[in-house]
């Protein structure tokens, strides 16, 4: 090992950074010029557009192409925008990520802390469920939506990100509490606390960091789920992706691109706003447990 | 009638027996210390007091009510962990009252039973810290102080003095000690520190793999061990034994007919010749000639050389050898003795026991 270090000089470990960081700055560049198209395309007006220069800034910014898609451009027949959708799909991932947080933390308490006989077959099954494709669950979705009465709303959406999400939000918390000390729920139980007593007041305050993690991951993934809002909500149940893409894809009259790409961005901004918010939790939460702090 | 009964306890898991029915009795305001090696099964003991490791068979009784079955919070019970296991989301305030909140004592009350226990503790300045802005001393204090504020029938301590340095275990030793002298309350303490057994205990129990060795106050374990077991583990530095052969009314040691001491008196029957026992001695029961007790009625002085001196300070440990057996002796700090030289050690008779090598039993 230091044998190694002597062989390099100061001068050649320095060369290396700087074409690290040069490295590093193209990629983010390269990450982040999708971005920028999206921007500076939706700031200009259709005439700029059709001009030509894909990354040149507009020359007159206007914010019309953002009023239009919120509330005037036309999904499918209905000209009303993609506010409703927004909407929507607001009330989709709410419910859907507290649920499905709520519910894996409990099941992660139950598989460390009240083992039951055959507990590892039941998480092993939780987690098969993270590998089943979501394509193979289409149709017995329908079919039971249809059943319960759900199909084509929002609460049926809801349910399926629910019972989807279980398998990742349990391996989360479950490997999060296998670390938790059993100390800690005995002395809770003899103190007089019974189950969920123990799980309010002694676990969960202590899961901020798994509880992050598992926030950010199930609104990522269920806002930006196109298939199953696609398969079980339609019309005017459906959630922001899909409306986005029966937005672009409409095919009458000129192609508004400055819409389109206002649109987009109304629909990446809350996984943004989650990221930037939280998003420092997110990093300290998967590097929990893994460095004892 | 005994406060804390156990009887006939067993505990199994598959087909490894932990427990082999354990029968114990402690009086109120007895401390009861459970000691012996790792995986003797003390641990599992205590557990099962708390309530929080059913047992296979068997009875927890305490102050005349069966709690075998009944719920580790209703058994009123406080238990101190090994790692404390305070709530790390609370603070020192709330960790202590935690309990009495789950019994739903009034806020008021609640308020004024803490600033009791706290001051008892000496924790008053640390209530509203949180468990992680505290030293391992002062957690150990507040984990006592959630035991205390209960005021349960029964105490359990999990070897709660392990986690911390040296220095600091005496001191806790001792504030245990005085806890217990000041409000004699029963409590069960687990160990594996002997030294810890015997200053603190009332009645000592030794467990090994599963079952009772001896039950005794610190006094009887350390001077009439029942076995070889229980004589080897009490006890620092270990009991001497040495092997020996009955004689014509003595006891040869060292293997030829050259040394030969009576019969101790703890030994009240009497030995065919011929038999083979082993004498043992505590270190402090063989001295220089000077600091031989001149109470003793049987001091024996055999010569041997010197193959080790341990000074402590206040005592010096010699190693002696004869006949490739050696012994260590407590002498006095300033006897005067060389490494390879012949000294004459004085065994005192009285304070030895003989156990016999085939059952491992004391022969009495």
């Amino acid at each position: 090992m230091s044998a190694a270090n002597e062989t390099v000089s100061a001068g050649s470990a320095r060369t290396a950074r700087y074409f690290i960081y040069a490295a590093l700055i193209v990629l983010a560049v390269v990450y982040l010029l999708p971005l920028y198209v999206m921007l500076t395309t939706s700031l200009k007006s259709l005439d700029e557009i059709r001009g030509g220069d894909m990354l040149a800034l507009p020359k007159d910014p206007s914010i019309a192409a953002w009023v239009k898609a919120w509330g005037e451009a036309c999904i499918g027949v209905s000209c009303v925008g993609i506010k409703g959708y927004f909407w929507n799909s607001l009330k989709m991932v709410i419910p859907a990520v507290l649920i499905s947080t709520l519910l894996g933390a409990l099941n992660g308490y139950v598989l460390t802390k009240w083992r039951f006989p055959g507990h590892k077959i039941v998480f092993g099954m939780m987690l098969f469920a993270c590998f089943i494709p979501f394509q193979a669950v289409l149709i017995p979705m329908a079919r039971l939506l249809g059943l319960m009465g759900l199909s084509n709303s929002t609460a049926g959406l809801v349910m399926v990100h629910v019972i989807y999400g279980l398998g990742f939000t349990t391996l989360f918390f479950r490997n999060y509490y296998e670390a938790f000390p059993d100390e800690l729920v005995k002395a809770a139980m003899i103190d007089g606390a019974g189950f969920f007593r123990i799980f309010w007041r002694i676990l969960l305050p202590t899961s901020g960091p798994i509880i992050v993690v598992t926030i950010i991951y199930q609104f990522t993934n269920i806002w930006n789920d196109f298939l199953f809002g696609v398969s079980f909500a339609g019309g005017e149940a459906s959630p922001m992706t899909v409306a986005l893409n029966n937005l672009v894809s409409s095919s009458t009259g000129v192609k508004e691109y400055n819409v389109d790409m206002a649109a987009a961005i109304f629909a990446a901004l809350p996984t943004l706003f989650v990221y930037v918010v939280a998003g420092r939790y997110f990093v300290r939460g998967l590097m929990a447990g893994a460095v004892k702090g | 009638m005994s406060f804390l009964e156990i009887k006939y306890l067993c505990k199994k898991k598959t087909t490894n027996e932990i427990l082999k029915g354990i029968n114990i009795e402690l009086e109120k305001g007895g401390f009861l210390v459970l000691v012996g090696p790792s995986g003797c099964g003390k641990s599992t003991l205590l557990n099962a007091i708390a309530g929080l490791l059913p047992p296979s068979s068997g009875d927890i009784v305490i102050d005349g009510q069966v709690v075998t079955d009944l719920h580790p919070s209703k058994r009123d019970i406080a238990m101190v962990f090994q790692s404390y296991a305070l709530y790390p989301n609370m603070t020192v305030e709330e960790n202590i009252a935690f309990a009495l909140e789950m019994r739903g004592v009034e806020k008021a009350q609640r308020e004024v039973e803490v600033k009791k226990v706290a001051k008892t503790l000496q924790i008053e300045h640390l209530l509203k810290r949180r468990p992680s802005q505290l030293s391992g001393g002062q957690r150990q204090r507040v984990a006592m102080g959630r035991a205390l504020v209960r005021q349960p029938r029964v105490f359990l301590f999990d070897e709660p003095l392990s986690n911390l340095d040296a220095k600091l275990r005496v001191e806790v030793r001792a504030e245990i000690k005085a806890l217990h002298q000041n409000t004699h309350a029963t409590i069960v303490y687990v160990t594996h520190d002997q030294i810890e057994a015997m200053t603190l205990a009332t009645k000592i129990v030794v467990l090994k793999e599963g079952q009772v060795q001896q039950v005794g106050t610190p006094a009887e374990i350390y001077n009439r061990p029942a076995n070889l077991f229980v004589a080897d583990f009490m006890g620092s530095p270990a009991m001497n034994m040495l092997k020996g052969k009955v004689a014509n009314g003595g006891i040869s040691l060292f293997g030829g007919e050259a040394v030969k001491v009576a019969v101790p008196p703890s030994v009240t029957t009497s030995l065919p010749d011929g038999k083979d026992v082993i004498l043992a001695l505590r270190p402090e029961a063989i001295t220089d000639a000077g600091l031989a007790d001149p109470q003793a009625r049987a001091i024996a002085t055999i010569e041997a050389e010197v193959t080790m001196i341990e000074p402590t300070g206040s005592d010096t440990f010699v190693t002696g050898k004869l006949d490739g057996a050696s012994f260590t002796a407590r002498t006095r700090s300033d006897v005067q003795v060389s490494l390879g030289q012949k000294f004459p050690f004085s065994f005192n008779l009285d304070k030895a026991v003989v156990f016999d090598p085939q059952t491992t039993q004391r022969i009495v």
